[in-house]
């Protein structure tokens, strides 16, 4: 029991990140209808120039907040430059531009600091079961879902994000700036993302540390379904929680296979994730 | 749109079915050509190309050496690999980023029959890996059949996260992150003196690739291939024309996981090697990406494909060696050419390679209608 205890406080603890990188991945396919393969690279470079400012001024959370500036911008740019373009292309165009993003960034990483893992250090205390260090990552995502729920529910700019994703040509017409509005929200997803890149960076990191927590929040971002936030941080933590239990009772090599398995399960009964509406009539 | 001038056969358009628009699918129908009775029939015409290619790549191998021979055989089995997810994403509509998992099982059932069953020829080998491979994506395809977009994307991307791993769960029978070894044979005897063991082998993956590449253009230019598109284009009103939709879905899984477990099998033959690390993440998305890249829709979009797969990296490493860098920089060169081609290529020409290169030979030679082949 005391095993059972530790692993779902763990695994609550690792779904944090998966949960803050899903909640990136939903946050931009709603905008834009982009599943964005850049996302850990983003989340990548914030947190190698977390490293660079940190090692620099000896404050983690001047870093912190680097690599939070650093995601939006990365996000916004990707936004104006690369998806913008081709939003008139066919749907796998953006996905593919996104890959060949996410190469570019990860290489270019790997020239800059080299492809040895770095210490990257924990914000908190992270001895000891449930420790302040897992506290924080829980806690610094839920308080993002919260605040995000209500940006969207509450305030004029939700409502113009809301609109210019659902309706880009009538919220032209209603004076709202789509494209601002479109890369703002890249922005905020991609400063989210970099937050769950800090999170999941210690102990070590390096290029390719975020390929794998990129896979499962991609299967927590669809088994949530993918138009639903709530869906995505429900679904992240569901993950984390459910891969520390395959880890621990039947092997980490398992956990990519039982991620599969039971996202297959949640995809046969409900083809477009937990979380969804029904969809129009089909024949 | 102006009626297609070479009209399909009067049997093949009286098929089409309802949902599809004809003229779409008599212009991607097979072509005749015209003067030409002998070479009218698509599969002899396909036939002869193939012929026409193994040749080439006979030539090119002996005029060249064992480095050439190498990269002449990996881009004969990326092009088999892309062209079946071409028949899956491109004519079915379906995008998979879990091609990477079927080359895993083709190779591991080639390298495990190598290694149990020494006095199986070749032959026998590959048949059962893409035997392995239909039926590999025959699961997957009926698995997922009702999934569509990033749904059916994020399942297949897990599926090439997940499988290799099984070779890490039962290390005594597929040989853990080792991967499983062994010896193919080289060249025949007969043949000693003429062609070494490098070439030979390029020549078995061409030919290889060449009879699965004339199946999957024989597949997808008839009746299969017009049911394919019209479930992408359109479900609702294929399944309204009788096309059994699902049916068809899976049927593409099985063809592309067929072709693509075929280029794994070529690909553990050429190495004498199958490691669980070769097929990760990283390649499912580099077949997706060149696929893409080289043009959706056509078979001649895999050849660009394969060709970048495998030249473009050249490029990089070539160029890094050229200027000299660090040891950091150089080892990453590679990757960044091959995202920033693809950037390029994407923005650039949104229909890839063959899409800009056949709006070329359109814009310069007579009004004259051409199509997928």
């Amino acid at each position: 029991m005391e095993h059972f205890a530790n692993l779902t406080l763990n695994g609550l603890a690792t779904g944090a990140v998966y949960a803050a990188l899903a909640l990136s991945l939903v946050l931009i396919y709603q905008a834009t209808r982009v599943l964005n393969f850049a996302q850990p690279a983003f989340a990548l470079v914030s947190a190698y120039v977390a490293y660079a400012v940190t090692s620099a001024t000896g404050s983690y959370w001047a870093g912190f907040a680097a690599a939070l500036a650093v995601g939006a911008l990365l996000g916004a740019a990707t936004e104006r430059f690369l998806v913008r373009p081709l939003r008139n292309a066919s749907p796998l165009s953006p996905i593919i531009a996104t890959l060949g993003l996410l190469m570019v960034l990860q290489g270019a990483v790997g020239m800059v600091w080299g492809n040895e893992p770095l210490s990257f250090a924990y914000p908190l205390d992270y001895r000891g079961r449930f420790s302040p260090a897992d506290a924080f990552a829980l806690v610094s995502v839920l308080l993002v879902a919260l605040a995000l729920f209500a940006l969207y529910r509450f305030t004029p700019a939700g409502l113009r994000m809301r609109a210019a994703a659902i309706r880009p040509e009538a919220a032209r017409l209603s004076g709202v700036r789509v494209g601002a509005v479109l890369a703002s929200a890249w922005a905020l997803a991609s400063a989210i993302g970099a937050l769950a890149g800090m999170l999941a960076a210690p102990p070590f990191l390096a290029p390719n540390s975020f390929d794998l927590i990129f896979v499962f929040a991609i299967a927590a971002a669809v088994a949530g379904g993918l138009e639903n936030p709530f869906g995505a941080v429900a679904g992240g933590l569901a993950v984390g929680v459910l891969l520390s239990y395959v880890t621990g009772y039947a092997g980490p090599e398992l956990t990519a296979l039982a991620a599969l398995a039971v996202l297959l399960t949640v995809l046969a009964l409900k083809p477009d994730g937990l979380f969804s509406r029904a969809a129009a009539r089909k024949v | 749109m102006a009626p297609s001038t070479h009209r399909a056969p009067a049997s093949d358009a009286g098929s089409t079915p309802a949902g599809s628009d004809p003229a779409a699918s008599a212009r991607r129908g097979p072509r005749s050509v015209p003067g030409h009775p002998l070479l009218g029939h698509p599969l002899l015409r396909r036939l002869l190309l193939a012929a026409a290619a193994l040749a080439a790549v006979a030539a090119v191998t002996t005029a060249t050496g064992p480095v050439t021979d190498l990269r002449v055989a990996n881009a004969g089995l990326f092009l088999l690999a892309v062209a079946g997810l071409q028949v899956l994403v491109g004519t079915s509509g379906q995008v998979s980023l879990g091609h990477g998992a079927f080359m895993f099982v083709g190779a591991y059932t080639m390298a495990l029959l190598v290694v149990n069953v020494p006095a199986l020829p070749l032959a026998a080998g590959m048949a059962a890996a893409c035997a392995a491979g239909c039926l590999a994506g025959l699961a997957v395809g009926a698995a997922t059949a009702r999934l569509h977009g990033p749904y059916l994307a994020g399942a297949t991307l897990m599926l090439a996260v997940g499988l290799p791993a099984i070779a890490l769960r039962f290390p005594d029978l597929l040989g853990g992150a080792n991967g499983l070894g062994f010896s193919t044979i080289g060249a025949p005897p007969a043949l000693a003196g003429l062609v070494d063991d490098t070439q030979w082998r390029a020549i078995v993956v061409w030919t290889v690739a060449l009879i699965g590449l004339v199946v999957l253009a024989t597949a997808s230019g008839g009746r299969l291939g017009r049911h394919l598109r019209a479930v992408r284009d359109d479900p609702t009103a294929a399944a309204l024309s009788g096309v059994p939709v699902g049916r068809v879905r899976v049927t593409a899984f099985v063809i592309s996981a067929g072709a693509g477990s075929l280029a794994g099998a070529c690909q553990a033959y050429v190495l004498g090697t199958a490691t669980p690390s070769t097929y990760g993440l990283a390649l499912s998305l580099v077949l997706l990406a060149a696929l893409v890249l080289g043009g959706l829709g056509s078979l001649w979009g895999a050849f660009w494909a394969a060709l970048a797969i495998v030249y473009v990296e050249v490029a990089g490493t070539e160029l890094a060696h050229a200027l000299e860098l660090d040891t950091d920089v150089r080892n990453n060169l590679p990757v960044v050419f091959f995202g920033a081609v693809l950037i390029i290529v994407v923005l650039a020409w949104p229909r890839g390679v063959h899409g800009a290169l056949s709006a070329l030979g359109r814009h310069r030679s007579t009004p004259q209608q051409t199509g997928d082949s």
